[in-house]
This record gives C-alpha cells, sequence and structure tokens, in this order.
C-alpha cells in the first residue's frame, strides 16, 4: 500500500497502482490517469465503461471481466480494446479508481 | 415433516455433498441428486490422456454407484429451476419440489463464444482437453505431430483448474523430449494473464519453469478470434499468433439450466454465492458448490472439497432453524505436473497465496519446489478422489482450513507497471 497525489490530493494505492479506496476518486483524476496510460481524451463511450465499472463494482464488490463487460455494458469486445487498448478491465478499472477485478483468480 | 434436499449435479461437490449430508441428516430429510447422464469424469486425469498417459475409459465411472445407501438419483435434464415455487423442472415434464436446493452443476466450455474456435479446422488443427472426446482426439494429433508450433492458449478466466495448461505445456515438453523430436518443435503458452499465474510468487516459480524448459510465454493475450484452417490466433488488441496445432482452453459458463433460471445466476450462468457460508445470494434455501459458483476462488476440486465441509453443516444448520457457519477460508491446493515424474505442489486460500515451504506442516511434501514425491502424491490423488474424497471422508492432516505451520513468508515480488 502506498499514496499517491492525483489532482491534487493524496489517494491510497496499492502496488500495481489501483486505488484501494474507490471514494477518493474524482471524474479529474480519471482524466490524469488516462493521460499516463497514453489517453489522450476521454469520450463519451469511455465515460459509459468508467461509469458502468464503479456502478458494478459499487453493487457487487469487484470491477467486471471483459467479458462481463461486453455482454452487460453496451459496449462490445472489439470496441472495448479500441477504447482501452492494453487490456479493458483492467486499464479501465485504474482510470476508474476501483480495485482490480477479482475475475482474473 | 418430510423435507427435501435437492442436488443438482452428480460431480464431484453434488457426490461428496451429497454423501456427507446423508450421514449427517436424520432419516426423515430425503436426498435426491439429479444429473443428465450417468458419467462421472475425473476431471484432473483428463490432462493425461492426450500424452498416452491414461486412458478415457480409465478415468470415468458411474455417477450413481459413487452416492451412499438412502440417495435417490435421478438421471434427467434439468429444465429450468422456479425459485419462488421451488420446484426443478426437468425435461420429461416432471417437477421436484425442494426444501433446499444444492447447486453443484459445474461449468460448462462454452467454445461457440470465440469467433471461430469450433469452426473449420476444431478437432482437426484445434483441440481442447477439457473433455473426454477433446483428449482422446489430442491424443492421436500429438502422436502424428513430429515439427511445428505448437500453442496452448486461454482464452479467458475463470477457466477450471487454471494451472492444467501451464502442466500441459510441461508434459508436452517431456513428452517430445522423450521421442527425440524437441528440437524441431516450438511450444508456446498464450494467456490472458500478465505472467505464468494469478498469484505472483507462484506465478515466477512458474514463468521460470516455462524458461528452463524453453517454452515461450505470452502474456495479456486476449483470444479474438480463431483461424484453423491458416492457423492463427488473433488478439482483441491485433497481435497474431500462429500455429500449426493449437489446443485452447474455451471460455467457461455455468451450466444452461442457469440462464433458464429466473434469478438463478449472473451474466455467465454462475450462481451469485457467499464466499464463506456458500449460501446463494440468490434465496436463503440455495445453496451453491464448486465450479457452479461466483466465488474468488479456483474452480478447482481441491477448492470443492474443502468447500464440502462448510456447505453440509451450512444446510444442516439452515434445516435446524441455525445461523449459517460462515468459515470457507478459500483453501485450495494442487499439484502441478512438471514432466520427468515430476511436480509441484502449492497451497493457498483466499488472503495467503501460494508459498513456498513444506505441507501439511514444517515436514511433509514440498510446496512450490519440483519433487518426485509431489508427482507420487498427484499419481496417487485419483485412488483418494474415488475412495476418500467422495465419499466424503476426511482425508487425515487435510483439514478445509489453510495449515500455515510449514509455511516461509515471502514478500510478494512487485508486479512490474503497465508499459503504458
Amino acid at each position: 500500500m502506498t499514496t499517491r497525489t492525483l489532482a491534487g490530493a493524496t489517494v491510497d494505492i496499492n502496488d500495481e497502482g489501483f486505488f484501494t479506496e474507490p471514494d477518493e476518486w474524482t471524474r479529474e483524476m480519471a482524466v490524469e490517469l488516462a493521460q499516463e496510460a497514453g489517453i489522450d481524451e476521454l469520450t463519451e463511450n469511455h465515460w459509459t465503461v468508467i461509469d458502468f465499472m464503479r456502478a458494478q463494482y459499487f453493487e457487487k464488490g469487484t470491477g467486471p471481466t471483459v467479458r462481463v463487460l461486453g455482454k452487460t455494458s453496451g459496449v462490445t469486445v472489439k470496441e472495448l480494446y479500441l477504447l482501452f487498448p492494453k487490456g479493458p478491465a483492467k486499464m479501465a478499472a485504474k482510470i476508474a479508481g476501483i480495485p482490480k477485478p477479482r475475475g482474473c483468480i | 415433516m418430510t423435507r427435501h434436499v435437492v442436488i443438482l449435479g452428480g460431480g464431484t461437490g453434488g457426490t461428496l455433498g451429497a454423501n456427507r449430508l446423508r450421514r449427517e441428516l436424520p432419516d426423515d430429510v430425503r436426498l435426491t441428486v439429479v444429473d443428465q447422464d450417468d458419467a462421472h469424469v475425473y476431471q484432473p486425469g483428463l490432462l493425461f490422456v492426450p500424452f498416452g498417459l491414461t486412458h478415457p475409459e480409465d478415468i470415468v465411472r458411474s455417477r450413481r454407484r459413487q452416492l451412499h445407501a438412502g440417495i435417490d438419483y435421478r438421471q434427467d435434464t434439468i429444465d429450468h429451476v422456479d425459485l419462488a415455487s421451488q420446484q426443478v423442472h426437468l425435461a420429461d415434464g416432471s417437477n421436484l419440489h425442494y426444501d433446499v436446493l444444492v447447486v453443484a452443476t459445474g461449468a460448462v466450455l462454452t467454445p461457440e463464444e470465440t469467433e471461430g474456435l469450433d469452426g473449420p479446422g476444431w478437432m482437426e488443427k484445434v483441440f481442447t482437453f477439457y473433455t473426454p472426446e477433446g483428449a482422446a482426439a489430442l491424443e492421436s494429433a500429438l502422436a502424428t505431430f513430429r515439427q511445428g508450433r505448437l500453442v496452448v492458449n486461454v482464452v479467458d478466466m475463470p477457466i477450471k483448474c487454471p494451472v492444467a495448461p501451464l502442466e500441459f505445456c510441461f508434459l508436452a515438453d517431456w513428452y517430445f523430449r522423450e521421442r527425440g523430436i524437441r528440437r524441431g518443435i516450438e511450444i508456446v503458452y498464450a494467456t490472458p494473464l500478465d505472467g505464468a499465474f494469478t498469484k505472483p510468487v507462484a506465478s515466477s516459480a512458474l514463468a521460470g519453469l516455462l524458461e528452463e524448459k524453453d517454452i515461450e510465454l505470452v502474456t495479456e493475450f486476449n483470444t479474438g478470434e480463431v483461424d484453423g484452417v491458416a492457423g492463427t490466433l488473433t488478439g482483441f488488441d491485433g497481435r497474431e499468433v500462429p500455429f500449426d496445432l493449437a489446443v485452447v482452453i474455451p471460455l467457461h459458463s455455468g451450466a444452461d439450466y442457469v440462464g433458464r433460471s429466473p434469478g438463478l445466476g449472473d451474466e455467465l450462468n454462475f450462481v451469485p454465492t457467499d464466499e464463506h457460508t456458500l449460501q446463494s445470494k440468490v434465496a436463503p434455501n440455495v445453496f451453491a458448490i464448486g465450479d457452479a459458483t461466483d466465488v474468488p476462488a479456483s474452480k478447482a476440486g481441491s477448492v470443492t472439497h474443502f468447500e464440502g465441509e462448510v456447505l453440509v453443516e451450512n444446510v444442516k444448520r439452515f434445516l435446524a432453524g441455525d445461523e449459517l457457519d460462515g468459515s470457507y477460508d478459500g483453501h485450495a491446493n494442487c499439484f502441478i505436473e512438471t514432466g520427468f515424474h515430476k511436480a509441484l505442489l502449492i497451497d493457498f486460500n483466499y488472503e495467503t497465496e501460494p508459498l513456498p515451504g513444506h505441507f501439511p506442516a514444517g515436514v511433509g511434501m514440498p510446496l512450490l519446489k519440483e519433487s518426485r514425491l509431489n508427482h507420487l502424491g498427484k499419481l496417487m490423488f485419483q485412488w483418494f478422489y474415488w475412495h476418500a474424497l467422495l465419499p466424503g471422508r476426511d482425508i487425515p492432516g487435510i483439514g478445509a482450513d489453510m495449515p500455515t505451520a510449514g509455511k516461509e513468508s515471502v514478500t510478494s515480488p512487485s508486479t512490474p507497471e503497465d508499459p503504458t
């Protein structure tokens, strides 16, 4: 566990850079995190996925996997990879300020 | 008043659950197990079929005959479950009313979910060893494979026995070396994970073994499309992995009837289940065990075995109107066959990743280290499975809770950051 500064605030993250306290996240931080991940601008579709991931996390205690995202978010798996090329579930979870999805067991 | 516990599925969890429940519950509780066929497959044996080390007929027994006296067996396809009226609707039109339902129908393979996977080339150039038919067909294909690129690919997690594809790579290396043709064969392991395995310490040990055995590791590869004629796997990110022979572990889902039962399953037909009590989150009188659940443990027989004890205790408590005993800790262990008559053993739970040391205590089988003893343990396990695990007997020294006595403490190697 460690901390870092994002959009002027201190947040808790783990060794891999995932938020450990999703409540500390703000939309401004997402913009900064996205830029670090090589996404210059967050489009409407990016936000759809980010909001969906957070909603799922707060409902179920874990973010969805890519496969579940593809089945339920309204964005197909192919599109998800265009939006988040480095692996949608992980990359979007990081930007959305939630822990790494647990599907990866 | 007679009450009825209906167990859906006569595999590992359903069988050991039913046998343990029969011993623990009074005679006025009826027990019925439902399954669609009478073939209980010892699934860990499937790994050995492609290499001619065992045969499909040696790992299949009657489901019915593994169940003790006092348990009814109903062979029929399940159409759907109606949670509100507590009825299981069977394909022959009849219904079973339950007071408690145990879902133990495991996971099914869904190759049709991946573009091209079950298209041209399937079972000719593209195989899976996760079914008896697939494993047998792969045996013939391997026997005539003399040179080229063998690609072992996991489409996505979760899969049953997450180490089996790695074991397949290790055994393939051994198999081709024994035949003196390893030099002309490339072995590639393409995984959606960011390393050889999910847990850091074991992942780095297993990555070391892959390297030692000259097996190429392709990480974060998410299979989007399989072309079984041209011999190409294409990732969603556009990367291509060419092959001459592909061994693919298809996507897994829960059983089809779960999808036909309103409110019983999630998007993937797994049953939302409390990870400690094994009570489902869909109805208080519905429990689930093994691969059929969505608990964050591996889909593996050892998990099902350790869950069995908790399941039985909680079904008993539920029937008595008592509070449930939430004690399952995510304990899993498995032998990882590494070829040349050696194997590794790993032991872990929800909180503790696989660590080096010895199992079950300071003196015992080496953990996370290749040894002949572990290989013998793996071979002996089939006997334990039929004669101790399914009948619901405790294996001496191996309890449901993960032992910590023989484990070394290790600081996890930090996972490298995404190169983004």
